[in-house]
Parts: structure tokens; C-alpha cells; sequence
């Protein structure tokens, strides 16, 4: 199985530039392990005005259960939370943590 | 973070003066302001044209009182109690059944059995085996339970007698397949007295029945098949059982058999047929599948017409629902001041909004004028409450972005009860194959966006996408009637005669053979199709021959599938149609519009570049005030471009018509837009826009004989881009002018060949 090089911080640079749209092949490669963690890890949004507020929320798994909404975890764009995930997935796969000031 | 009002109505559409029931469920009771709306524009984009509604004089604005209206899904068969069943005091129940969640709690098999004074009968599962279910009139209740846990997914002759004279109570569980070991007997003295049959309670089989303010509740809901179900008025032994899990009637029973259901007949119906000479018929609720495969079934045999006797079976689940069968709160007959459009029962409480479309046609029997927007409602029905996204592990890395949820989508995913879409299953993994509009349909409104669609779910689907062309056509000053699909279905072409040209929506994915035959003819007769869409004419439905309101799909052998029909239940219930696409149905819909499905992905939209097509005489009209070297649709609100979510493209070998102009096809597609199941072969690595050059949305133009003529765009997000720059852009320019020439009475020529 394809593994995150924790070294590549070209990848995350290319993600925090356009984390949706057109990628690298091996952005793409990184973006797909990421992607498919197991539904109980699996983040996702929950708007809180159109086009303007989400608050970061987690699956649980569970059938029927609401997802864990983190209302302290707020993004004013999509961006942001793209961004915000694409870390904390980092630190996961990796074990190390992802830092803006770190990207080249 | 949820939904506090919910409402639905009747019908989808009503002519003026036609009568419409709306139906709300106002949860924290209190009052509710109704306005009527017209709907033009239902999306919140802030570069878009924004959300655009207006208020219309009608009877039924103003506050109402509102109260609470539960679902309650599940679906079971009903014998109504008569007094041959009340009389009971012996019996044998027997059954075929494969249990698909045995361990879900107790889940009622068959029997006579009232869960609020625990009398009666039933033969049950309960914490993973069968189990006998007696009640008496002392409030005493015994339970004979197998001991031997059943397996999902496995056939089983289970079977239960009571002698009443020896108080002895039996119960067999017998696999089929000699695999799960042979039958287990149980056989004891009944602890409590005399069994209650006079109970009050019907006959039911897949769940226990109960009533909650004269409504009836499933309770007890069992997921999977039962076939064969039986009963006699005596405690047989197993030889007479035996005899009863044949096709027919046995003779020598006859004095004693009390039902004897072949759930093999009136399959296209919502009623049992009992062949015992008791003849106590029964009704279904809520829907349960048919068409089914049995016990018996052995992979000969795939038509239920040809061969009912394999398809005895009948698949419940705790989650089916037809009919939500709530109390109308309010009427409305439709003023004769609504011109025909897209309309909304506005429901106003608090910051709660909720808004029911209400398709309004023109006066009956008459067009308004010349173009006709088909509404697909039958892709709204198939789409309605998805919530496909929650518990798919393939979710966002097969979109390309986190999924982004709204009030509603947290609401349907934790009200199981209102009934899923055909992109979702049931509870026990089995496909959802019916899907009705008996029930609100909280993502089939205004406003809404599909939490898989574009970056953050912040792109509107199916009816709010649909809602980009209403804003264009008014503010192009195009006049235009609406219809649904449903009206197409029912009244053919008769309907589309009466206009020159229809505009569809920008996913009209379900069609049923009489609308397909309707359009098809209506084209070949001079009628002109404007086809502003993708993945369209995909895949084959059928209406329920008496029920209204409902459809159902059959995911068969190939096509881009949430879930895939088992083998062999290929063939839908309701009309006796082999289902799935209309591709493998003989009708791709390249032969209809000379594009078909080919890619789809759900991140960003690309552009078209014009081919040497363009420059064709024959699309003078399409091109004019377009300059072929400028890229077409290179902007937009879905996705930032007129071509993505999903594509269409020409291909000869499924039919596009010899003579079909491609004006231009889409380029520079993403990682995530990637080719559909039925256009691979064989795997390979080149799947998405990035390398594979199949990846792409046709423009295509051709004529029909009689002088009509169909044009296409091979993109969902085309409507996205009409209304950029101020509706004044290549997209916008290029759909007015095939929509003026398509309304002008002079017939298109066909070339020579």
C-alpha cells in the first residue's frame, strides 16, 4: 500500500494552493489514502450558513447516529477546512505535524 | 442542526381548479404562516443570481394551526381479523423464510398477535432464532425458542404448532441448504392457558401491528423474505407439514386450512391471494418488495412472468415506506391566476422554512405556450431523501472534497422513517427498489444542496439545480408551460403535441417506456428536444399500475450502482419489465439524443472548445453571436464551468444518429471525473480526465424526418453557467438561440445520406 512521505511537503503545498481541482498524480495518490479512512474517522461538514459557515463534524459509523459536530471548529470557507483535514490526516498517516510555515 | 417542519401534498401537479392536500407535520406544534410562491431561482450561490421568489394571491396564505404527524415506516401483510381467525384455539403456522438481520431484536414472522396486551400467536425471530410467541388471556406469555441461532441470508422451512387439548406446543427450524445442519425440534407443555385469538389484532406476517391514533404501526419489523406462509386450524404433524410447503393446496387438508398465501400471484399488486378455501386475501403495507426469488429459485429462471413459482417471495424491511398517510392540514385549488411554473407552499414558523414545489400546468387540454419545460420528477422520486453519503466508506474519495451536510441531510439520516431514495439501502443491505412522493421529500426543495456535490456539498441537485433554468427562461423572457414526468407518463403525446419544443432539466435520468416511447415519437413527428442536460434517459422505471405516486428501479447488471440487484430479480414488479438501463434495454440514449453517459465526478467543471462541426451551415443558428475560437462555458456557478458532474458523449455503436453535428466537447477534466462502469471493459489505470480522453461532454445537434430536431449539451452543470455575466455568455447565447429557432414553426430539413 501506498505510504505518505512525510518529507514530501511539496504535496501538502500543492494541496494548501488548490485543495479542490486538477492535481499531481502524486497528490492524487496522497488525497485517495487520506480520503478513505474508515467511515467512524470520516470528517465531514456541517453548514451553518449557505456559502458562508461549517462547523467541523465527524461520523460516527453508526447507522442513523447524528455525526459529532464540533461548533468550536468553525471555517468561513471551503478552503480552510480542506485544509484544516488535510493536517490532522497528515498527522495521522504520518505521525508528524503539518505546519503552514513548513511548506516550501 | 435539524428540521422542525416538514410537509408534503398529494400531487406533484395540478391543473387550475384542481384540489391539492397538504400535509405538515409541525413538530413543535404552535401556528405556521402558508404563503404561496413562484419559484425562480432557489439557489443561494453569491455569485449566482441569488434566491428569487415572489408571493402569489391564493386562498390558502395565511396562519394555520399546526400539530405533529409521525411516519411509521416498516412493511408487514395484513389479513384482517375474521372470526374464523379470532376462533383458533389450535393451530399450525409454517413458512419459508430468509432472515437478512436475525439479530436484530424480535421481529414478527407470522401470526395473530397483539403487542399491547401480549395476546395471540406468532411465530418470530427473537436474539437470532425462531422462536413461538403465545399469549392467553391471563396476561401469561410462554416462548418457545429453537436454540439454534439462524444465519443471514439462509433459507429455512420454520414451522410452529399448538394442540390445545394436550396444551403441547411445537416449533421446527429447518435450513435448507444441509450445510447449516439438519432441523432442530422443540416440543414442550405450554406454561401459560389457553392461547387468545380473539385478540382484536389481524393476521400478520413481517412484523407485529399496532395502532397509534388510528393509524396503524408496525412494530416488531422484520427485514427479509418470507414465502409460502401457511395456517390450519389444527396442530399437524410433520409429514401434513410437509405437505403444506408444496405449490397447492393438499386435499386432505382442506377442512383445515386457514390460509395457504401464494405470494407468487398478483405479484404487480399491493394484495395477497390466499388459494385456501378460507380465501382470507391480504393487503400489503408500506410496500414490501416483490417479484422476489424463492427458496426455489435455481438460477434457470429470471422472468417472473415466465416462471412465478421461483418468485414466491415477498422481501420486508423495517424501513419501507409507501404512503407517510398523514391528515391534510390544508386545501388548495389552484387560482386560475397562477400561470403555469414552478410554485412553492411557503411554510413560515419561527426561522423555520419549508417549501413544497407544486408543478401548476396550464388549463387542461391546452398549452400556454410553445415550449414546455418537462420537469423530472421521476428523478427528484429516485434521488428523494438520499442520504447514500453516510454510511458509504467511498464517499469523499470518490467526490474529491469533505462532504458538506445541511439541516435536512442530519435530519433524514436520523429519521429512518421517512423512506430512502434508490440510492441508498435498507437497513439490512438489501437495494431500495421503490421509491415514492407520498412523504416529504426535504431534498427536492429550494435552496438545498447536495452534500457530495461540489467543493463542501454547497451545489444544488436535481430540483434546486433545475431552478438555474426556471431563472433563465424568465429572465430571457422565454415564455414556457411545465409538466412532470408523471403527466408525461400518464397522458403520452397527447401532451407533448401541443408544443414545439421542450427544455429538459439538467438530470432527467428516469424514464418509464410510455414516456420514453411519448418523447421518441414526438421527435420522429417534428417535435424539437433541447436537452440541457447529462445522464439523462439512463435508466428504465416503472408506475405502479393502480398505486399512485410511486416507481420502481431495478440496479441490474451494469451502470454506475449504489447497490445491484440480486440475480435473477432483474425484472420489476410493478410492470413485468426487464429493469436496469435502458442501454441494456436496447434504447441507449444515444439513439434518442445522440449523446449518452460516459464520465462523471463531483469536484470541478471544466469548458468546451469548439470542433470543425461548428462551422456546419445546418448550425448556423445555434452559433450565431458565437465566435467557435473562444472556449464555451468556461465559468459558472457548478463547479466554475458549463461541462462537469456528469457527461455525455456520442458513440456511433450505441446509436447516435449518422448525421449528428458535434459542435464541441469538453477538455481538461479533473483526477475525479472518471469514467462509468459500463464503459470499462476490463480495468485499466486511465480512468479520469487526466487520461483518458473519453472524459469529456458532447455538444451534438441533428434533425428528425418529420422536421423536428434534438440538441445536447453532455453536461449537468450547463444550467450553472446561464445566468454568468449577467445572463450574457457564450452558454446563455448559445441555449436561446436552439430555443427560439426550436419554437419556430418552420421544420428543420433533414440531410441526404
Amino acid at each position: 500500500m501506498f505510504k505518505i512521505d512525510p518529507k514530501r511537503l511539496d504535496l501538502a503545498a500543492e494541496f494548501r494552493a488548490k485543495p479542490i481541482g486538477i492535481h499531481s498524480p502524486e497528490l492524487q495518490a496522497v488525497l485517495t489514502v487520506m480520503r478513505s479512512l474508515p467511515l467512524e474517522q470520516r470528517y465531514v461538514l456541517i453548514r451553518r450558513k449557505p456559502h458562508g459557515e461549517w462547523a467541523l463534524g465527524q461520523l460516527t459509523g453508526v447507522r442513523n447516529e447524528p455525526p459529532r459536530i464540533y461548533h468550536d471548529m468553525v471555517f468561513h470557507t471551503v478552503d480552510e477546512a480542506e485544509w484544516h483535514v488535510f493536517k490532522l490526516r497528515w498527522k495521522h498517516a504520518t505521525g508528524e505535524e503539518l505546519r503552514e510555515e513548513m511548506l516550501p | 442542526m435539524t428540521r422542525r417542519l416538514v410537509a408534503y401534498s398529494d400531487r406533484f401537479s395540478a391543473h387550475p381548479g384542481e384540489r391539492v392536500e397538504f400535509k405538515v407535520n409541525a413538530m413543535s406544534g404552535g401556528e405556521y404562516r402558508c404563503d404561496m410562491v413562484r419559484l425562480r431561482c432557489g439557489d443561494h450561490h453569491p455569485q449566482g443570481p441569488g434566491f428569487q421568489e415572489t408571493v402569489v394571491a391564493a386562498p390558502v396564505n395565511k396562519t394555520w394551526p399546526g400539530r405533529r404527524q409521525e411516519i411509521h415506516a416498516g412493511s408487514c401483510a395484513i389479513v384482517s381479523d375474521d372470526l374464523r381467525l379470532s376462533s383458533i384455539e389450535s393451530f399450525t403456522l409454517a413458512a419459508y423464510v430468509w432472515p437478512t438481520t436475525p439479530t436484530r431484536g424480535r421481529q414478527g414472522l407470522l401470526g395473530k398477535w397483539c403487542e399491547i396486551k401480549r395476546h395471540g400467536f406468532a411465530l418470530a425471530i427473537d436474539e437470532g432464532e425462531a422462536v413461538l410467541i403465545l399469549g392467553d388471556r391471563a396476561d401469561r406469555v410462554d416462548i418457545i425458542r429453537s436454540g439454534l441461532k439462524l444465519h443471514e441470508r439462509q433459507w429455512y422451512l420454520l414451522a410452529a404448532t399448538y394442540d390445545h387439548e394436550t396444551a403441547i406446543a411445537r416449533l421446527v427450524q429447518h435450513p435448507l441448504d444441509p450445510m447449516l445442519g439438519g432441523p432442530i425440534e422443540v416440543a414442550r407443555l405450554l406454561a401459560a392457558g389457553p392461547i387468545d385469538g380473539n385478540n382484536g389484532a389481524p393476521l400478520v406476517m413481517g412484523a407485529f401491528l399496532c395502532e397509534e391514533n388510528s393509524r396503524l404501526k408496525p412494530v416488531g419489523r422484520f427485514n427479509g423474505k418470507i414465502e409460502r406462509p401457511r395456517l390450519a386450524s389444527v396442530a399437524l404433524d410433520d409429514g401434513a407439514i410437509a405437505t403444506l410447503t408444496g405449490s397447492t393446496p393438499p386435499l386432505p387438508l382442506r377442512d383445515v386450512l386457514l390460509g395457504f398465501w401464494d405470494f407468487s400471484r398478483d405479484i404487480q399488486t399491493d394484495r395477497i391471494r390466499d388459494l385456501s378455501d378460507a380465501r382470507l386475501d391480504g393487503r400489503l403495507l408500506n410496500l414490501p418488495a416483490r417479484a422476489m426469488k424463492g427458496h426455489n429459485w435455481d438460477g434457470t429462471k429470471f422472468d417472473w412472468k415466465t416462471a412465478p413459482e421461483h418468485y414466491g417471495a415477498i422481501h420486508f424491511h423495517e424501513d419501507d415506506l409507501y404512503d407517510a398517510g398523514w391528515d391534510t392540514d390544508f386545501t388548495l385549488e389552484v387560482p386560475a391566476s397562477m400561470p403555469s411554473g414552478v410554485y412553492c407552499a411557503r411554510l413560515t414558523q419561527g426561522d423555520e422554512v419549508e417549501r413544497v414545489p407544486l408543478i401548476v400546468r396550464p388549463p387542461k387540454g391546452k398549452a400556454t405556450a410553445d415550449l414546455l419545460f418537462l420537469v423530472p420528477t421521476n428523478s427528484y422520486m429516485a434521488y428523494a431523501n438520499e442520504v447514500s453519503t453516510w454510511p458509504s466508506g467511498a464517499a469523499e474519495h470518490a467526490f474529491g472534497h469533505l462532504c458538506g451536510y445541511v439541516p435536512e441531510d442530519i435530519f433524514l439520516w436520523t429519521h429512518p422513517e421517512y423512506g430512502l431514495s434508490f440510492y441508498d439501502t435498507h437497513y439490512d443491505g438489501s437495494g431500495v427498489c421503490y421509491s415514492s412522493r407520498m412523504r416529504p421529500i426535504l431534498n427536492m426543495r429550494p435552496g438545498h444542496t447536495t452534500s457530495w456535490i461540489g467543493a463542501g456539498g454547497t451545489i444544488p441537485w436535481q430540483f434546486n439545480a433545475d431552478t438555474h433554468i426556471l431563472d433563465w427562461l424568465e429572465a430571457r423572457g422565454i415564455e414556457y408551460d411545465v409538466a412532470t414526468d408523471e403527466d408525461l407518463h400518464y397522458e403520452g403525446i397527447e401532451l407533448l403535441s401541443r408544443y414545439r419544443a421542450v427544455v429538459t432539466g439538467s438530470h432527467p435520468e428516469y424514464w418509464s417506456t410510455p414516456m420514453h416511447d411519448a418523447l421518441s415519437s414526438w421527435i420522429n413527428d417534428g417535435g424539437r428536444l433541447a436537452y440541457i442536460g447529462a445522464n439523462g434517459f439512463y435508466w428504465k422505471v416503472g408506475f405502479h399500475p393502480t398505486l399512485p405516486g410511486v416507481i420502481e428501479l431495478r440496479r441490474t447488471e451494469n451502470g454506475a450502482r449504489d447497490w445491484e440487484a440480486e440475480p435473477g430479480e432483474y425484472f420489476m414488479s410493478f410492470t413485468g419489465e426487464n429493469g436496469g438501463l435502458w442501454r441494456r434495454n436496447g434504447r441507449p440514449p444515444q439513439s434518442l439524443t445522440g449523446v449518452g453517459f460516459v464520465a462523471q465526478g463531483f469536484d470541478v467543471s471544466s469548458y468546451y472548445l469548439f470542433e470543425k462541426d461548428a462551422q456546419d451551415p445546418r448550425v448556423a443558428f445555434i452559433m450565431q453571436g458565437i465566435d467557435p475560437k473562444d472556449r464555451l462555458g468556461d465559468f459558472g456557478t457548478v463547479g466554475g464551468g458549463a461541462a462537469g458532474l456528469e457527461l455525455d458523449w456520442v458513440d456511433a455503436h450505441l446509436g447516435t444518429p449518422w448525421h449528428t453535428l458535434r459542435l464541441a466537447s469538453s477538455v481538461e477534466h479533473s483526477n475525479y471525473i472518471m469514467l462509468v462502469p459500463e464503459e470499462v471493459g476490463s480495468n485499466a489505470p486511465n480512468m479520469s480526465g487526466r487520461e483518458n480522453p473519453k472524459v469529456r461532454a458532447d455538444i451534438t445537434f441533428f434533425e428528425t424526418p418529420g422536421g423536428g430536431a434534438v440538441f445536447s449539451t453532455g453536461s449537468i452543470s450547463w444550467a450553472g453557467s446561464l445566468a454568468h455575466n449577467g445572463y450574457d455568455n457564450n452558454v446563455s447565447r448559445m441555449t436561446e438561440n436552439v430555443l427560439r429557432r426550436f419554437i419556430d414553426p418552420k421544420k428543420f430539413d433533414m440531410p441526404q445520406g
